[in-house]
Order: structure tokens, then C-alpha cells, then sequence
């Protein structure tokens, strides 16, 4: 990284600077944002590519059997030439997580306002709520998948239920803290439950509300996983997780890394996918989605 | 509390009309937690004055603000409002705007969507709402920054949002809780004057909590100061200086006579909770 001048390394240093740190950096703003977008993506893809090699190298140095580590090119190599395989049980992990977010989403914020407008509903509810959630999702698991129909549909109450309580806890918690002057603001001029709803405590739970969406994002795919292992479900409507557990057995590592992989970047897209759909609602007010500028 | 509809609108800027605006009988309020906020308050407001009221922190001011704006039944006493409209019950539908210490605003909708709000939730559309809230936005000097988000705004500029929508009503009472005492001096001096000069073009009637004598003595024509513990009523001084009021009021002698009484009036009242 020779060709970064210590001025501009120090700007980009400087956009990270802690809060307590508040002195201004003005002689760098018009490089800041250049220099600073390159370092984002310049940085990550080095140290990527840095790992890799490094992975190479050490199977190759030290001649690690390939059933023990393979090497990335194998890994490479069996995600292309088992792609039919992985991309059909990938589809089945992206409907169940999918579907149970979107579920998730419905359902905790339904819950949420119902229980914001009813002191009763929340009393009445909310230990239920708790309870699901502290319960270990393996432990409930097995009892899911003798009551459900299915195999799919028991995976997907248990990616669901485990989704469901971030979004239900944040949007309460969001519901809750509306501003007071501003609850006293709507009282005085005669808003009816409707319009404080939809126009006060409805955006101002947003940030929570996107806080959770976030937590459920991941844990609806952790939880997609968990409960394939849990249920060991098996034939054309595998996901990942048994595609897993198969290679496993058949000690395809190359697969099983192959699987993991897909998992992985999974994973990422859907922080990513919920990442930026929070910045885009509170980019314009919120003070998470703002560039700190002094 | 029978009212005469024909009788119901009396809008003759700064005219003491015979009946007043607002009539607090007798008002107290207990907290739940025992605090005895106010004690046994009773005062007339009339139409067009230009009411401060001054205490020490804690002496009741806020509260006896949002029992006049309907926020928080007294304990015992009642409100009248003499002039004002009455629904089928017999409820009062004062037109009242109420401007907190702090802006209020919802920082996810724009200046101009802040101030539509009041209309808003009385159902008037965005297109139809828009001469009011362009004409509210005029008055504090915003007109530009109607796009604007709260957060894109200084201090000041957010306080005249805020009152830019207490405006957009067209409110016959305006009451103000200590609106500027979190803006620094130059900025509430400006806003102060800004404030004296739409009150004299508009003629509302308006209370303003303070706690500073200076910023009482500048703006009204009556102070009503209190003390705490009980909260109550100690003093109620006139100001008899002549509007417009400017810069000039600030360094005149009549100015300091009256900030001497009014800072007397409030020491005693202060002096009667010595531990203060
Ligand atoms: N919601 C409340 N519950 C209990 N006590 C309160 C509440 N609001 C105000 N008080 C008390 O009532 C008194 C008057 O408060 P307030 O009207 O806010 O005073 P001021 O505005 O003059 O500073 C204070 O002693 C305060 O602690
Ligand atoms: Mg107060």
C-alpha cells in the first residue's frame, strides 16, 4: 500500500475516528470520499484474495490431504461441477429463510401494534413471546416435526419462530418510545389512535423496527440450518444444511466446503440486502444513517 | 356554560373585551406521586395580552401551560372559556397552539410536512394545506427551507418551525413553554423580537413561560409571577410600556425599572423556599 500518502491515510482514518474525537479534518474533504471509497473496496478484496493464498499455500506446503482441507481450486472445482446439486438445496434454504422472514416481519409487527394499543393483549402475550424465544429452537424441533404436516413446513415454523421475537421486541420497544412532547403534540390537536399510529409511532419505530430486521435476517437463515440438522430431512427437497451433513458422511469435503461457502455468502447478501434497505428509509433523518460531518 | 355562537369570535387585537379569554378557577394539581404542582390558581386572561409567566424552576408553570391546553385534567378547580366554541357536550374548543421548550419536531418529516401537521390530522389534504403552511413558513422567515429535514437546521431555525406550526392554525391562544431558553442570547433576542412583531400584527393572545426576567419584561405587557411549593400565584404586575418594542426598549430606564420588580417580585417568591 505504498502509494497511500500519509495525509490521505490519515483522512481515511480520520472518517472513522471515534466520537470523542471531534476535531474537524476540512483540508481533506474534497480527497476524503475518493481515497475513502477506494480503501473500502481496495482493502477488503487484498485481504480476501491474502487469505486464499495463504489457504493454498499452507495444503500445498504441507500437503494436507484434500479430506482433510482442500484446496480452494477443489473447493472451486466441486462448486461448479456439483452445482445442479447445491443450487437446487441453495433454492430450498432461500424459500424456507425467505418465506420465514417475510412471515416474521407480518407477524412481529402485527403483534407489536396490537399489543401498543392494548394494554391487555400485551399482558396477555407477551410471556409467550419470551417463552418461544428462550426456548433452544433444537429442543422444540423435534416436537415441531411430529405435529407439522411436513418436513418444509416444520422448518419453516422454526426459522419463523426464531425470526419472529427480534422484529417483535425491537417494534415494541420502537412503538414504546415515541417522544413524549410530540405523543402531547398529537393529543392537543385531536389526532385519533389512526393518525398517531400511522403518523407518529409508525416512523418513529422504524430505526428499532429495522434494528430487528436486521438480527432476523441472519438468525432466519441460522435457524433455516439449524432445524435441517434438527430434522434431517432427506430426497429432492433437501437444503443446504443435509447437503452438509451428506458430505459429511460421504467425507466430500470439497462439497462440504462448497456448501459452506453458499452458506456463507448467503449470509452476507442478506445482511447486505437488509443493510441497505435501512439505509435507504433513514439515510434522510436518522442519525445511524448519516455520515458524522463537522 | 351556555355561549351565544354570535358571540363566540371576538378577534379585536389587544382589545381587553369585558369577558375573559380564559378563566382558571380555583386550580390545583396533586401528582400521583403526591407533588402539589399547582395550589388553588385562579386568574382571568384576556384577549390580546401578552401574558409571562415567571418562576423558579419547578414552581408549577409547565403544568398549569398543559392544563390550559387540555393535557392532564386538574385536580380540582375549572377552565372556562367564555368566548370560545362549544361542542354538543359542552366541551370548549379553544383554538390553542402550544410551542414546547424544545423544537418537537419529527425528525423523518420535512419542515414543510411538520408544519401541514396540524392540518393534517384535521383531514386537510397536502395540495389544499399548502397556502397555509407556505404562509406559516413566511412568517418565521423559512419559506426556503420548506424541503429542508429538522436535522439539516440550526437551533433557532428549528424553534421557528416549531412556531411556524403553532401559526398555521390560526390559533387565538398561544401558549409557549419556555420556547427559547435552550437558544443562545443573540438568537433568542432575534426570535424574541420576531415573535413581538407577529404577535402585534396578528393580535393573538399569548402566555409565554420564562424563567428569565429580562426576556418577561421585554415581551409582555402583564407578568404573572409564581412561586413553588405549592405552586401558586405571588404577583401580577402590568407592564405599561408602549409596543413596538425594540433594541432601544432594551437599554431604556423605564425597561430597568420594571426588571427591577419583576426581579424583586421574584426573589420574595423564591424567598419564601429559602433551601432553594
Ligand atoms: N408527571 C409528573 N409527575 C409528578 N410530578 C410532576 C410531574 N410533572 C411535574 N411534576 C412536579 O410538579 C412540579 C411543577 O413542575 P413543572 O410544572 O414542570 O414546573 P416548571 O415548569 O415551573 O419548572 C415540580 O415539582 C415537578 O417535579
Ligand atoms: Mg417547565
Amino acid at each position: 500500500m505504498s502509494t497511500v500518502t500519509p495525509a490521505t491515510a490519515a483522512s481515511a482514518e480520520s472518517a472513522h475516528a471515534p466520537a470523542e474525537l471531534d476535531e474537524p479534518a476540512p483540508v481533506f474533504v474534497a480527497r476524503d470520499s475518493r481515497t475513502e471509497q477506494i480503501v473500502k473496496i481496495l482493502i477488503p478484496t487484498v485481504m480476501l484474495a491474502a487469505l486464499v493464498a495463504l489457504w493454498a499455500w499452507y495444503v500445498k506446503a504441507y500437503e494436507v490431504p484434500h479430506y482433510i482441507l482442500p484446496s480452494p481450486w477443489r473447493v472451486a472445482e466441486s462448486l461448479i461441477k456439483d452445482w445442479g446439486t447445491l443450487s437446487a438445496a441453495l433454492l430450498i434454504t432461500l424459500k424456507i429463510t425467505f418465506t420465514a422472514l417475510g412471515m416474521a416481519l407480518v407477524g412481529g409487527v402485527g403483534l407489536a401494534i396490537l399489543m401498543s394499543q392494548s394494554r391487555w393483549v400485551e399482558l396477555a402475550l407477551y410471556p409467550y413471546a419470551v417463552i418461544l424465544q428462550v426456548t433452544p429452537i433444537v429442543a422444540i424441533a423435534p416436537l415441531i416435526l411430529i405435529y407439522a404436516p411436513t418436513t418444509q413446513s416444520a422448518l419453516l415454523i422454526c426459522a419463523w419462530l426464531v425470526a419472529f421475537f427480534p422484529v417483535l421486541s425491537n417494534t415494541t420497544q420502537g412503538l414504546k418510545s415515541t417522544d413524549h412532547n410530540l405523543l402531547n403534540l398529537f393529543e392537543m390537536y385531536g389526532a385519533n389512535r389512526w393518525q398517531t399510529l400511522i403518523h407518529l409511532k409508525l416512523p418513529s419505530a422504524l430505526p428499532y423496527f429495522l434494528a430487528g430486521l436486521r438480527i432476523a435476517g441472519g438468525l432466519a437463515l441460522i435457524a433455516a440450518v439449524v432445524a435441517e440438522f434438527a430434522a434431517g430431512s432427506a430426497g429432492a427437497q433437501s437444503g443446504l444444511a443435509y447437503r452438509l451433513l451428506e458430505s459429511q458422511f460421504r467425507l466430500n469435503i470439497p462439497r462440504l466446503f462448497a456448501a459452506l461457502i453458499l452458506l456463507s455468502v448467503t449470509g452476507v447478501i442478506i445482511f447486505a440486502m437488509t443493510s441497505v434497505v435501512s439505509h435507504l428509509l433513514l439515510r434522510k433523518w436518522h442519525e445511524s444513517a448519516l455520515k458524522r460531518e463537522n | 356554560m351556555t355561549i351565544d355562537p354570535a358571540q363566540a369570535v371576538s378577534s379585536d387585537a389587544h382589545a381587553s373585551a369585558s369577558r375573559p379569554l380564559v378563566s382558571l378557577r380555583g386550580i390545583s394539581k396533586v401528582f400521583s406521586n403526591g407533588t402539589t404542582a399547582l395550589q388553588n390558581m385562579s386568574m382571568d386572561i384576556r384577549q390580546g395580552e401578552f401574558i409571562s409567566l415567571l418562576g423558579p424552576s419547578g414552581c408549577g408553570k409547565s403544568t398549569v401551560l398543559r392544563i390550559i391546553a387540555g393535557l392532564g385534567d386538574p385536580s380540582s378547580g375549572t377552565i372556562e372559556w367564555p368566548t370560545s366554541n362549544h361542542d354538543a357536550s359542552g366541551k370548549a374548543l379553544p383554538e390553542i397552539s402550544f410551542v414546547f421548550q424544545e423544537p418537537t419536531l419529527m425528525p423523518w418529516a420535512t419542515v414543510f410536512n411538520n408544519v401541514w401537521l396540524p392540518l393534517r390530522l384535521k383531514g386537510i389534504s397536502k395540495q389544499a394545506a399548502r397556502d397555509r403552511v407556505l404562509e406559516a413558513l413566511e412568517m418565521v422567515g423559512l419559506e426556503k427551507f420548506a424541503e429542508a429535514y429538522p436535522r439539516e437546521l440550526s437551533g433557532g431555525m428549528k424553534m421557528r418551525v416549531s412556531i411556524a406550526r403553532a401559526l398555521v392554525t390560526r390559533p387565538k391562544l398561544l401558549l409557549m413553554d419556555e420556547p427559547f431558553a435552550a437558544l443562545d442570547e443573540i438568537t433568542r433576542f432575534k426570535l424574541n423580537n420576531d415573535l413581538l412583531h407577529l404577535w402585534e400584527k396578528f393580535g393573538w393572545t399569548v402566555i409565554f413561560v420564562t424563567h428569565s426576567v429580562f426576556e418577561s419584561v421585554y415581551l409582555s405587557n402583564r407578568i404573572v409571577v409564581m412561586a413553588a411549593r405549592p405552586g401558586r400565584v405571588v404577583n401580577d404586575m402590568a407592564v405599561d410600556a408602549p409596543y413596538p418594542r425594540d433594541e432601544d426598549f432594551r437599554t431604556s430606564s423605564i425597561y430597568n425599572d420594571y426588571c427591577k420588580d419583576a426581579s424583586l417580585a421574584l426573589h420574595s417568591a423564591m424567598g419564601a423556599n429559602d433551601h432553594l
